[in-house]
């Protein structure tokens, strides 16, 4: 039982996710104020139903994902972003 | 003097003249209780991202303006009477926001001479 365990060949290597290191894109290029107004920027922090990605995918640091949240809150309140959609991108 | 910024959205039944009245009502609250209009923008008739009292678009308008925070609360219940307006937000514009703002306006500017 143990051989055939061993015997298993892949076609080819299994990719193993190679770890890209996160930055924070705010710090990077210095960027100081999110705006609420353009929601084109803030899309890139919106998956697909509209909902706020959270900082373990994007990376931010905490303070600019508050920014971030509140920014995405505000466009929200003024219908520039929908709360919840099915097909955003 | 603190800088403010505030948006405001109407109704898309207006025509232009009772637009432009409605601007010039809340620059005259502005003005009239000490505050200085810095710039206006409107963007004109936009598609909302949700329906707001059965509308799906509206007028969007935005004032950027310097003074006490007490306009703030004549400019809202301003807000709030009038009926043509569907929704507004007033935001406390701190330094990175102001440098923000004047930014934008110089390459809307430049896009505007292109």
């Amino acid at each position: 039982m143990a051989q055939n365990q061993t015997e298993i060949r892949y076609l080819n290597p299994p990719t193993v996710e190679v770890k890209k290191k996160k930055y924070c894109r705010f710090k990077k290029n210095g960027i100081k104020y999110i705006d609420y107004k353009d929601g084109e920027f803030l899309k890139k922090f919106l998956n697909e139903q509209g909902r706020i990605l959270p900082r373990r995918l994007t990376g931010t640091s905490q303070k600019y994902q508050k920014k971030v949240a509140t920014a995405v809150k505000r466009a929200r309140h003024l219908a520039i972003l929908p709360f919840v959609t099915d097909l955003m991108k | 003097m603190n800088n403010y910024e505030t948006v405001f959205i109407a109704t898309p039944v207006l025509n232009d003249a009772q637009l432009s009245e409605l601007v010039g009502k809340f620059r005259g609250v502005i003005t009239e209780n000490g505050g200085q209009i810095v710039s206006q923008e409107d963007w004109g008739l936009r598609k909302l991202a949700y329906p707001i009292q059965k509308k799906s678009t509206g007028f969007y308008f935005l004032l950027q303006f310097t003074g006490e925070g007490n306009i703030i609360e004549k400019l809202e219940t301003q807000y709030n009477r009038d009926e043509r307006v569907i929704r507004f937000l007033t935001f406390k514009m701190d330094k990175h926001a102001v440098e923000y703002a004047e930014k934008r306006r110089k390459n809307i500017n430049t896009k505007k001479e292109e």
